[in-house]
């Protein structure tokens, strides 16, 4: 890695490693976000996203290696770094429940020089209804949207946002990721974390894909969907009963899974072999194929692709 | 909607960050019924019950003469004790303190905020105090008032027990430090001189009851307000706690 700071690079991170009780939890990370792109963090739980992303906002110090966000080391960014860096923490949490949602944004908004005023943000993220309504009294998903607010209070150049969607109906999971996509043209930077594989796929610039605390891919997601190895699915005239998938996965030598009125066979790519193989047992069984298909697969595929390989690759 | 999200990006000046926290601690202070009953309407009942029983031995002068600073000093513990120490508890619990160190306030301009709410409640408190001793209780100064000892001593005072409730508020949970604070609290009541001069307590605790900050600061602000005796040692006892108090609060003090 260079040492020269990248002065396009909003976030720099290099070799960053974190331990609790001697457990890596973020293990050698190395990654740039470019200034303006929409760079997402994706990893089942305790993969080490949110100690990855608490380090870059701050909070956290790291044992090896080091972090730059907006040229500034985080734990020694003062106000006015603070200031230029908006946070959504996971739940949306950190606020008083006895303050209204209202009060919460005018409050952050007197830290800052030139806020955003308290109501526009209600509107904006459709919690104009709730401006009155204490934090106590308000669902999951209006804390979420509020602590969404709350990140754009400050007008930042970089939003850090850890699981933005979570705990939001459909309705307000696309109203989200309208807003990101208006960050997004505005020129802000915006490094989110999810479990969220459709969000992530339709606002992310990039994805860093992490597990166990190593970054095991990274890319746009065409590249990583493009990247994946083809998957065979197939349907059958005669839905299969449970003892015969399981007599297919045995003579197949891997799993096959039932997906919808289809099946997939996980764990092997889709080759000629492959084919040949799933043929033959039908042939036997005297069951019909009504749709064979094989090709790349979607991000999920590639996902637990990645993810669960690492698993078992694990000692 | 054409509202630009990006273009600011400047800290606030560190005063005005202050001030409107500042501002917000005491608006949710009004709203903390429980806080209140301890901050404003215990005091009170100390003050009147006392002044009307004859059950307390307080010595030559009027009852008030000695129930007065004790209320105050009672006042003071509910404040920087036992109000910050369990609101700040909880603000760790809620993740408050978390959010907050995220913003461009600083984690020194928070801890600024809730003393400087804590002095604005504690000035309202002795104004009660004092106005309801003189209308209600006819209390008149015995000796020679100084208002300079009142104001030190209510800062040491604030010093050392909000050092300590914040102490309490960074190392333990906030059901725990709910706890901790009200043993305290009525602990203080007894052994804090405020309804009993602590001489009158069996020897061994009036040993116990003098080493601690509790009975310094009701002596302190006996003196101040016109009783006879000697400030200096009280004072010099009460900054000792106020300066290890403080101390181990930085020290120790978890912000998650």
């Amino acid at each position: 890695m260079t040492a020269v700071a990248d002065r396009s690079a909003a976030i720099e991170v290099d070799g960053l490693t974190k331990r609790y009780g001697g457990r890596p939890v973020v293990d050698d990370l190395s990654l740039r976000v470019a200034a303006g792109e929409t760079f997402a963090l994706l990893g089942p739980n305790g993969a080490g996203k949110t100690t990855t992303v608490e380090i870059l906002e701050g909070y956290r110090r790291p044992d090896g290696g080091s972090v730059r966000v907006l040229g500034v080391d985080p734990a020694r960014g003062g106000r006015d770094h603070r200031a230029r860096v908006g946070l959504m923490l996971q739940g949306g949490g950190g606020v008083d429940p006895r303050m209204t949602a209202r009060e919460v944004l005018r409050l952050h908004g007197r830290f800052h020089a030139a806020p955003r005023a308290a109501d526009e943000l209600l509107e904006l993220v459709q919690l104009g209804e709730a401006a009155r309504t204490r934090y106590r009294r308000l669902s999951g998903g209006e804390r979420q949207r509020l602590g969404l607010a709350l990140a754009l209070v400050g007008r930042p150049e970089l939003v850090a946002l850890d699981e933005p969607t979570a705990g939001m109906d459909v309705e307000a999971r696309a109203a989200t990721r309208g807003l990101i996509g208006r960050l997004r043209e505005e020129g802000v930077t915006v490094l989110l974390t999810s479990h969220d594989l459709t969000d992530v796929e339709l606002v992310a610039d990039r994805i860093a894909i992490i597990d166990r605390g190593r970054l095991v891919a990274i890319g746009t997601p065409a590249a990583l969907t493009g990247g994946a190895a083809p998957v065979l699915r197939f349907r059958v005239e005669v839905p299969l009963e449970a003892s015969e998938i399981a007599d297919l996965a045995k003579s197949l030598g891997v799993p096959v899974e039932r997906d919808g009125v289809a099946y997939r066979v996980l764990g092997a790519a889709a080759t000629p072999a492959l084919v040949g193989a799933l043929a033959g047992w039908c042939e036997g069984r005297g069951v019909l194929i009504a749709e064979l298909r094989t090709g790349g697969g979607s991000l999920e595929e590639r996902y637990l692709e990645l993810v669960g390989g690492a698993t078992e690759a694990a000692p | 909607m054409n509202v630009a999200l990006r273009g600011g990006g400047k800290a606030a000046p560190a005063w005005r960050a202050i001030l409107a926290m500042t501002a917000m601690e005491l608006r949710l202070t009004l709203r903390r019924g429980e806080t209140l009953v301890a901050t404003a309407v215990l005091p009170v009942i100390v003050l009147f019950f006392f002044s009307s029983v004859t059950v307390i031995p307080v010595g030559a002068g009027r009852p008030v003469d000695f129930l007065l600073p004790g209320s105050i000093a009672f006042a003071i513990i509910a404040t920087s004790l036992v109000s910050l120490g369990i609101t700040t508890a909880y603000d760790r619990y809620y993740g408050v303190l978390k959010r907050l160190g995220g913003s461009p306030l600083s984690r020194a301009d928070l801890i600024v905020a809730k003393i400087v709410a804590v002095l604005v409640v504690e000035a309202v408190q002795v104004g009660l105090l004092v106005g309801a001793a003189a209308l209600l209780l006819r209390w008149r100064a015995p000796g020679d008032v100084s208002v300079g000892l009142v104001v030190i001593g209510v800062l040491l005072g604030t010093m050392a027990f909000a050092g300590l409730g914040l102490l309490l508020a960074g190392t333990l949970r906030a059901e725990t430090m709910l706890a901790v604070a009200n043993i305290l609290f009525v602990a203080s009541l007894v052994l804090g001189g405020v309804v009993l001069p602590i001489d009158h307590l069996p020897a061994p605790l009036t040993a116990v009851a003098g080493a601690l900050p509790a009975a310094a600061l009701s002596d302190v602000l006996r003196v101040a307000l016109g009783g006879s005796g000697e400030a200096g040692g009280s004072l010099a006892l009460l900054a000792g706690w106020g300066v290890v108090a403080v101390g181990l609060a930085a020290a120790k003090f978890r912000w998650e």
